[in-house]
Protein backbone atom coordinates (compact mmCIF):
# COMPACT_ATOMS: atom_id res chain seq x y z
CA UNK A 1 0.00 0.00 0.00
CA UNK A 2 1.29 3.25 -1.14
CA UNK A 3 1.54 6.43 1.35
CA UNK A 4 -1.65 7.84 2.00
CA UNK A 5 -0.89 10.97 3.55
CA UNK A 6 -4.54 11.50 5.16
CA UNK A 7 -2.87 8.33 7.72
CA UNK A 8 -0.09 9.83 8.39
CA UNK A 9 0.83 9.67 11.99
CA UNK A 10 3.59 11.23 13.60
CA UNK A 11 5.41 9.22 16.59
CA UNK A 12 6.44 12.12 18.91
CA UNK A 13 9.36 11.40 19.72
CA UNK A 14 8.52 13.76 23.31
CA UNK A 15 5.93 11.22 24.23
CA UNK A 16 8.17 8.16 24.37
CA UNK A 17 8.84 9.00 28.17
CA UNK A 18 10.33 12.58 27.08
CA UNK A 19 13.16 10.98 26.30
CA UNK A 20 13.18 11.54 22.99
CA UNK A 21 12.92 14.86 21.67
CA UNK A 22 15.28 17.32 21.53
CA UNK A 23 14.41 20.96 22.76
CA UNK A 24 15.37 24.37 23.53
CA UNK A 25 15.98 27.50 22.12
CA UNK A 26 19.39 28.73 21.13
CA UNK A 27 21.21 32.31 21.36
CA UNK A 28 23.81 33.43 19.03
CA UNK A 29 24.38 30.51 17.07
CA UNK A 30 26.85 30.63 14.79
CA UNK A 31 24.09 28.96 12.18
CA UNK A 32 21.20 31.33 11.41
CA UNK A 33 17.46 29.72 12.35
CA UNK A 34 15.63 28.02 9.28
CA UNK A 35 12.12 26.67 8.21
CA UNK A 36 10.92 23.16 9.41
CA UNK A 37 11.88 20.80 7.00
CA UNK A 38 11.37 17.02 6.79
CA UNK A 39 14.60 14.76 6.15
CA UNK A 40 14.21 11.10 5.55
CA UNK A 41 16.85 8.13 6.95
CA UNK A 42 17.12 4.65 5.11
CA UNK A 43 19.62 2.36 6.35
CA UNK A 44 21.55 -1.20 5.92
CA UNK A 45 20.12 -1.73 2.51
CA UNK A 46 22.48 -4.56 2.11
CA UNK A 47 22.57 -4.24 -1.91
CA UNK A 48 24.48 -8.05 -3.39
CA UNK A 49 22.74 -9.90 -0.18
CA UNK A 50 20.90 -12.92 -1.76
CA UNK A 51 19.99 -15.13 0.38
CA UNK A 52 16.14 -16.30 -0.39
CA UNK A 53 14.98 -17.54 2.80
CA UNK A 54 15.83 -14.50 4.51
CA UNK A 55 14.55 -11.79 1.86
CA UNK A 56 13.08 -13.74 -1.24
CA UNK A 57 12.89 -10.16 -2.93
CA UNK A 58 16.86 -9.23 -1.67
CA UNK A 59 16.90 -7.52 -5.47
CA UNK A 60 13.25 -5.86 -5.49
CA UNK A 61 13.19 -4.49 -1.86
CA UNK A 62 15.47 -1.23 -2.12
CA UNK A 63 13.32 -0.85 -5.35
CA UNK A 64 11.06 -0.43 -3.83
CA UNK A 65 11.70 1.19 -1.07
CA UNK A 66 12.78 3.87 -3.36
CA UNK A 67 9.06 3.82 -5.45
CA UNK A 68 7.49 4.21 -2.03
CA UNK A 69 9.91 7.60 -1.38
CA UNK A 70 9.07 8.63 -4.82
CA UNK A 71 5.25 9.24 -4.12
CA UNK A 72 5.75 10.40 -0.61
CA UNK A 73 3.50 13.34 -0.63
CA UNK A 74 5.77 15.79 1.67
CA UNK A 75 8.96 14.82 -0.31
CA UNK A 76 11.91 15.32 2.41
CA UNK A 77 14.26 18.01 1.80
CA UNK A 78 17.29 15.41 1.48
CA UNK A 79 18.01 11.58 2.11
CA UNK A 80 20.36 9.93 4.50
CA UNK A 81 21.47 6.57 3.47
CA UNK A 82 23.39 5.47 6.85
CA UNK A 83 25.03 2.75 6.25
CA UNK A 84 25.45 -1.27 4.91
CA UNK A 85 24.63 0.56 1.18
CA UNK A 86 26.18 -3.03 0.28
CA UNK A 87 26.36 -6.00 1.61
CA UNK A 88 30.20 -7.64 2.56
CA UNK A 89 31.84 -9.33 -0.06
CA UNK A 90 35.25 -10.85 0.25
CA UNK A 91 36.13 -10.46 -2.91
CA UNK A 92 37.47 -6.59 -4.02
CA UNK A 93 35.95 -6.72 -7.41
CA UNK A 94 32.42 -8.33 -6.14
CA UNK A 95 32.42 -5.03 -3.73
CA UNK A 96 33.04 -2.55 -6.32
CA UNK A 97 30.79 -3.91 -8.74
CA UNK A 98 27.75 -3.86 -5.42
CA UNK A 99 28.25 -0.22 -4.84
CA UNK A 100 28.16 0.78 -8.78
CA UNK A 101 25.28 -1.30 -8.86
CA UNK A 102 23.75 0.52 -5.40
CA UNK A 103 24.98 4.18 -6.89
CA UNK A 104 22.51 3.12 -10.46
CA UNK A 105 19.31 1.89 -8.25
CA UNK A 106 19.71 5.04 -5.91
CA UNK A 107 19.35 7.53 -8.78
CA UNK A 108 16.16 6.40 -9.45
CA UNK A 109 15.04 8.67 -6.25
CA UNK A 110 13.21 11.43 -7.12
CA UNK A 111 14.90 13.83 -4.47
CA UNK A 112 18.47 14.30 -5.77
CA UNK A 113 19.94 15.36 -2.39
CA UNK A 114 20.86 12.12 -1.43
CA UNK A 115 23.87 11.80 1.12
CA UNK A 116 25.79 8.75 1.53
CA UNK A 117 27.85 7.06 4.84
CA UNK A 118 29.52 3.87 4.89
CA UNK A 119 29.20 0.74 6.97
CA UNK A 120 31.08 -1.77 7.88
CA UNK A 121 30.03 -4.09 5.02
CA UNK A 122 31.20 -1.57 2.86
CA UNK A 123 34.39 0.05 3.91
CA UNK A 124 35.59 -2.11 7.01
CA UNK A 125 37.93 -4.88 4.65
CA UNK A 126 39.06 -2.20 2.19
CA UNK A 127 39.69 0.79 5.13
CA UNK A 128 36.93 2.68 2.64
CA UNK A 129 38.92 2.24 -0.53
CA UNK A 130 36.60 1.01 -3.08
CA UNK A 131 33.67 3.05 -1.33
CA UNK A 132 35.77 6.59 -1.51
CA UNK A 133 36.86 5.38 -4.95
CA UNK A 134 33.11 4.96 -6.09
CA UNK A 135 30.81 7.08 -3.95
CA UNK A 136 33.28 9.56 -3.04
CA UNK A 137 36.16 10.76 -0.90
CA UNK A 138 34.41 11.54 2.58
CA UNK A 139 33.82 9.38 4.76
CA UNK A 140 33.14 12.13 7.72
CA UNK A 141 31.99 15.28 7.23
CA UNK A 142 29.69 17.69 8.00
CA UNK A 143 26.93 19.84 6.46
CA UNK A 144 24.17 22.41 7.63
CA UNK A 145 20.50 22.70 6.23
CA UNK A 146 18.41 25.11 7.23
CA UNK A 147 19.59 25.97 11.18
CA UNK A 148 20.61 22.28 11.91
CA UNK A 149 24.27 21.35 11.87
CA UNK A 150 24.49 17.93 10.92
CA UNK A 151 27.67 15.64 11.69
CA UNK A 152 28.08 12.60 9.87
CA UNK A 153 30.68 10.50 11.59
CA UNK A 154 32.58 6.90 10.79
CA UNK A 155 32.96 4.91 12.75
CA UNK A 156 33.44 1.47 10.36
CA UNK A 157 36.18 2.06 8.36
CA UNK A 158 38.91 1.36 11.19
CA UNK A 159 37.96 -2.78 11.47
CA UNK A 160 38.70 -1.85 15.07
CA UNK A 161 35.16 -0.25 15.39
CA UNK A 162 36.49 3.04 16.31
CA UNK A 163 36.28 6.68 15.22
CA UNK A 164 40.06 6.96 15.41
CA UNK A 165 42.08 10.07 17.14
CA UNK A 166 41.97 12.27 14.47
CA UNK A 167 38.09 12.21 13.90
CA UNK A 168 37.84 13.23 17.31
CA UNK A 169 40.03 15.85 17.09
CA UNK A 170 37.85 16.86 14.24
CA UNK A 171 35.27 16.44 15.95
CA UNK A 172 36.20 18.78 18.25
CA UNK A 173 37.42 21.52 16.43
CA UNK A 174 34.01 21.56 14.47
CA UNK A 175 32.05 21.71 17.60
CA UNK A 176 33.91 24.39 18.82
CA UNK A 177 32.68 26.29 16.05
CA UNK A 178 28.53 26.00 17.29
CA UNK A 179 26.88 27.82 19.65
CA UNK A 180 25.82 25.86 22.67
CA UNK A 181 22.97 25.63 22.01
CA UNK A 182 22.80 24.99 18.49
CA UNK A 183 20.61 22.25 16.87
CA UNK A 184 23.28 18.87 15.35
CA UNK A 185 22.40 15.44 14.56
CA UNK A 186 24.84 13.29 14.78
CA UNK A 187 24.77 10.14 11.94
CA UNK A 188 26.71 7.08 12.76
CA UNK A 189 26.45 3.75 11.31
CA UNK A 190 27.23 2.03 14.87
CA UNK A 191 25.56 3.53 17.98
CA UNK A 192 27.88 5.31 19.50
CA UNK A 193 26.73 3.84 22.54
CA UNK A 194 27.35 0.00 24.68
CA UNK A 195 24.32 -1.15 23.20
CA UNK A 196 25.41 -5.16 22.96
CA UNK A 197 29.58 -4.93 22.71
CA UNK A 198 29.53 -8.29 22.52
CA UNK A 199 27.53 -8.07 18.78
CA UNK A 200 29.52 -4.91 17.94
CA UNK A 201 26.41 -3.43 18.92
CA UNK A 202 28.88 -0.13 20.14
CA UNK A 203 31.75 2.49 19.04
CA UNK A 204 34.84 1.25 20.91
CA UNK A 205 35.78 5.18 22.06
CA UNK A 206 31.99 6.28 21.28
CA UNK A 207 32.13 7.55 24.83
CA UNK A 208 34.61 10.06 23.98
CA UNK A 209 32.66 11.32 21.21
CA UNK A 210 29.58 11.70 23.20
CA UNK A 211 31.77 13.59 25.84
CA UNK A 212 32.59 15.97 23.38
CA UNK A 213 28.51 16.41 22.51
CA UNK A 214 27.88 16.21 25.70
CA UNK A 215 28.36 19.97 26.47
CA UNK A 216 25.84 21.06 23.31
CA UNK A 217 22.06 21.47 24.58
CA UNK A 218 20.48 19.85 21.34
CA UNK A 219 22.25 17.04 20.33
CA UNK A 220 20.45 13.86 18.73
CA UNK A 221 22.02 10.90 16.94
CA UNK A 222 20.66 8.66 14.65
CA UNK A 223 22.42 5.72 13.77
CA UNK A 224 21.77 2.21 11.50
CA UNK A 225 23.42 -1.23 12.18
CA UNK A 226 20.78 -3.44 13.83
CA UNK A 227 18.09 -3.45 11.62
CA UNK A 228 15.55 -2.06 14.14
CA UNK A 229 13.93 0.79 15.62
CA UNK A 230 15.48 1.56 18.85
CA UNK A 231 15.55 4.64 21.24
CA UNK A 232 17.99 5.23 24.13
CA UNK A 233 18.79 8.00 26.33
CA UNK A 234 22.94 9.22 26.96
CA UNK A 235 22.19 12.45 29.31
CA UNK A 236 19.99 14.35 27.49
CA UNK A 237 21.06 13.30 24.02
CA UNK A 238 18.82 10.68 22.62
CA UNK A 239 19.97 8.21 20.38
CA UNK A 240 17.25 6.66 17.60
CA UNK A 241 18.35 3.33 15.69
CA UNK A 242 16.74 3.36 11.95
CA UNK A 243 15.07 -0.15 10.60
CA UNK A 244 17.09 -1.89 8.17
CA UNK A 245 15.93 -2.33 4.43
CA UNK A 246 17.09 -5.80 3.87
CA UNK A 247 16.49 -8.14 7.06
CA UNK A 248 15.60 -7.39 10.46
CA UNK A 249 17.88 -8.07 13.25
CA UNK A 250 16.81 -9.69 16.97
CA UNK A 251 16.10 -7.38 19.60
CA UNK A 252 19.13 -6.23 21.36
CA UNK A 253 20.59 -9.34 22.87
CA UNK A 254 17.96 -11.27 23.19
CA UNK A 255 19.96 -14.33 21.58
CA UNK A 256 23.35 -16.11 22.60
CA UNK A 257 24.45 -15.41 18.55
CA UNK A 258 22.87 -12.78 16.41
CA UNK A 259 21.25 -13.94 12.62
CA UNK A 260 19.51 -12.20 10.49
CA UNK A 261 15.41 -13.24 11.03
CA UNK A 262 14.01 -15.31 8.47
CA UNK A 263 11.79 -14.03 6.05
CA UNK A 264 7.77 -14.51 6.89
CA UNK A 265 5.88 -15.42 3.97
CA UNK A 266 2.78 -14.60 6.44
CA UNK A 267 4.37 -10.83 7.15
CA UNK A 268 6.79 -10.24 3.83
CA UNK A 269 9.07 -7.44 4.31
CA UNK A 270 8.22 -7.28 8.65
CA UNK A 271 10.45 -5.32 10.39
CA UNK A 272 12.07 -3.52 7.28
CA UNK A 273 11.56 0.11 6.52
CA UNK A 274 12.46 3.62 6.81
CA UNK A 275 11.78 7.26 7.81
CA UNK A 276 11.14 10.65 8.02
CA UNK A 277 11.86 13.09 10.70
CA UNK A 278 10.31 16.28 10.94
CA UNK A 279 13.02 18.86 12.16
CA UNK A 280 11.21 22.09 14.00
CA UNK A 281 13.63 24.67 14.49
CA UNK A 282 12.35 26.72 17.36
CA UNK A 283 12.01 25.21 19.20
CA UNK A 284 14.30 22.16 18.45
CA UNK A 285 12.07 18.90 17.93
CA UNK A 286 12.31 16.05 15.73
CA UNK A 287 8.89 13.97 14.91
CA UNK A 288 9.48 10.78 13.97
CA UNK A 289 7.33 8.78 11.20
CA UNK A 290 8.36 5.24 10.45
CA UNK A 291 7.32 3.54 7.22
CA UNK A 292 7.26 0.12 6.27
CA UNK A 293 8.50 -0.85 2.64
CA UNK A 294 5.71 0.20 0.56
CA UNK A 295 5.27 3.32 2.21
CA UNK A 296 2.55 2.69 4.97
CA UNK A 297 2.68 4.28 8.02
CA UNK A 298 3.79 2.46 11.06
CA UNK A 299 2.09 3.27 13.89
CA UNK B 1 91.79 -34.55 54.07
CA UNK B 2 90.48 -31.28 55.27
CA UNK B 3 90.81 -30.23 51.65
CA UNK B 4 88.97 -33.34 50.51
CA UNK B 5 86.02 -33.29 52.49
CA UNK B 6 85.76 -29.60 51.94
CA UNK B 7 85.34 -30.29 47.92
CA UNK B 8 82.92 -32.83 49.17
CA UNK B 9 80.78 -30.67 50.80
CA UNK B 10 81.18 -28.11 47.57
CA UNK B 11 80.14 -30.79 45.65
CA UNK B 12 77.12 -31.69 47.70
CA UNK B 13 75.95 -28.61 48.06
CA UNK B 14 76.28 -27.20 44.64
CA UNK B 15 74.05 -30.32 43.43
CA UNK B 16 71.72 -29.10 45.76
CA UNK B 17 71.24 -25.94 44.91
CA UNK B 18 71.28 -27.25 41.22
CA UNK B 19 68.28 -29.26 41.95
CA UNK B 20 66.33 -27.00 43.60
CA UNK B 21 66.53 -24.48 40.89
CA UNK B 22 65.83 -27.42 38.59
CA UNK B 23 62.50 -28.29 40.37
CA UNK B 24 61.86 -24.65 40.94
CA UNK B 25 61.83 -23.53 37.02
CA UNK B 26 60.06 -26.74 36.39
CA UNK B 27 57.30 -25.75 38.79
CA UNK B 28 57.45 -22.13 37.59
CA UNK B 29 56.80 -23.67 33.59
CA UNK B 30 54.03 -25.99 35.11
CA UNK B 31 52.09 -22.89 36.69
CA UNK B 32 52.33 -20.63 33.27
CA UNK B 33 50.02 -22.29 30.63
CA UNK B 34 51.12 -20.92 27.41
CA UNK B 35 49.08 -21.24 24.34
CA UNK B 36 49.65 -21.07 20.47
CA UNK B 37 45.86 -19.87 19.09
CA UNK B 38 46.06 -19.35 15.08
CA UNK B 39 43.36 -16.61 13.80
CA UNK B 40 42.16 -16.70 9.97
CA UNK B 41 39.16 -16.61 7.83
CA UNK B 42 37.37 -17.71 9.81
CA UNK B 43 38.47 -19.25 12.32
CA UNK B 44 40.90 -19.94 15.25
CA UNK B 45 43.01 -23.08 15.69
CA UNK B 46 42.34 -24.22 18.47
CA UNK B 47 38.46 -23.22 18.80
CA UNK B 48 38.61 -24.63 22.16
CA UNK B 49 40.98 -24.49 24.67
CA UNK B 50 41.10 -25.36 28.11
CA UNK B 51 43.02 -24.06 31.01
CA UNK B 52 43.01 -25.02 34.69
CA UNK B 53 41.07 -22.61 37.61
CA UNK B 54 43.91 -20.35 38.89
CA UNK B 55 46.74 -21.16 37.10
CA UNK B 56 48.09 -18.40 35.20
CA UNK B 57 47.60 -18.87 31.22
CA UNK B 58 49.14 -17.24 28.06
CA UNK B 59 47.86 -16.58 25.23
CA UNK B 60 49.88 -16.45 22.12
CA UNK B 61 47.98 -14.99 19.37
CA UNK B 62 48.84 -14.74 15.40
CA UNK B 63 46.58 -13.93 12.25
CA UNK B 64 47.42 -16.09 9.33
CA UNK B 65 45.85 -13.45 6.79
CA UNK B 66 44.49 -10.11 8.05
CA UNK B 67 43.53 -7.76 11.32
CA UNK B 68 40.96 -10.24 13.99
CA UNK B 69 40.24 -9.71 16.97
CA UNK B 70 39.26 -12.03 20.20
CA UNK B 71 36.83 -10.96 22.45
CA UNK B 72 36.18 -13.10 25.46
CA UNK B 73 33.49 -11.15 27.73
CA UNK B 74 33.07 -14.03 29.94
CA UNK B 75 36.28 -13.90 31.68
CA UNK B 76 37.16 -9.96 30.90
CA UNK B 77 40.02 -10.22 27.81
CA UNK B 78 40.11 -9.13 24.88
CA UNK B 79 42.95 -8.52 22.20
CA UNK B 80 43.31 -6.92 18.49
CA UNK B 81 45.33 -9.48 16.49
CA UNK B 82 47.20 -8.37 13.83
CA UNK B 83 49.03 -10.19 11.26
CA UNK B 84 52.78 -10.02 11.47
CA UNK B 85 53.49 -10.07 15.30
CA UNK B 86 52.57 -12.12 17.89
CA UNK B 87 49.32 -10.66 19.99
CA UNK B 88 49.43 -11.69 23.69
CA UNK B 89 46.64 -11.78 26.32
CA UNK B 90 47.63 -13.42 29.98
CA UNK B 91 45.00 -14.15 32.42
CA UNK B 92 44.37 -15.97 35.64
CA UNK B 93 41.27 -17.79 35.76
CA UNK B 94 39.69 -17.49 38.71
CA UNK B 95 36.65 -19.83 37.66
CA UNK B 96 35.39 -22.90 36.11
CA UNK B 97 33.20 -22.93 32.92
CA UNK B 98 33.13 -22.54 29.58
CA UNK B 99 33.17 -19.64 28.39
CA UNK B 100 32.43 -17.88 24.54
CA UNK B 101 34.89 -16.04 22.26
CA UNK B 102 34.64 -14.10 19.38
CA UNK B 103 36.54 -12.21 16.86
CA UNK B 104 35.20 -8.77 17.44
CA UNK B 105 37.43 -6.75 14.08
CA UNK B 106 35.25 -7.03 11.40
CA UNK B 107 36.92 -9.70 8.63
CA UNK B 108 34.70 -10.58 5.91
CA UNK B 109 31.61 -12.51 5.13
CA UNK B 110 32.55 -15.13 8.36
CA UNK B 111 32.40 -13.05 10.50
CA UNK B 112 29.82 -13.81 12.63
CA UNK B 113 30.93 -16.99 12.54
CA UNK B 114 34.26 -16.96 13.75
CA UNK B 115 34.21 -18.11 17.96
CA UNK B 116 35.64 -20.12 19.89
CA UNK B 117 35.49 -21.12 23.44
CA UNK B 118 37.95 -20.88 26.50
CA UNK B 119 37.12 -24.43 28.86
CA UNK B 120 38.59 -23.54 32.27
CA UNK B 121 38.36 -26.79 34.81
CA UNK B 122 39.12 -26.98 38.12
Amino acid sequence: MKLDIGRRHFLKVAGIGGALLASGLWKNSVIAAGDDFVFLQISDTHWGFSNPQINPDFAGTLKEEIASINTLKSPPDFIMFSGDLTHVTDDDQERRKRLTEFRKVIAELKIKDVRLMPGEHDASLDEGEAYKELLGPEMHYVFDHKGVHFIVLDNVSDPRTVLGEAQLEWLAADLKKLDKAAPIVVFTHRPLFDLVPGWEWYTRDGSEALKLLMPYENVVALYGHIHQEHHHMTGHIAHHACKGSMYPLPAPGSVPVKAPVPWDPAAPYRGLGFRTLDAHVKPVKYDLTEYSVNGEVMK
Amino acid sequence: MRLKRRAVFAVRLAAIVLVVIFIGSFSVAQEKQVIKVTAKKFEYSPSTITVKKGVPVVLEFTSLDRLHGFDCPGLGIRSDINPGKTNTVEFTPQKAGTFEFHCDNFCGTGHDKMRGTIVVTE
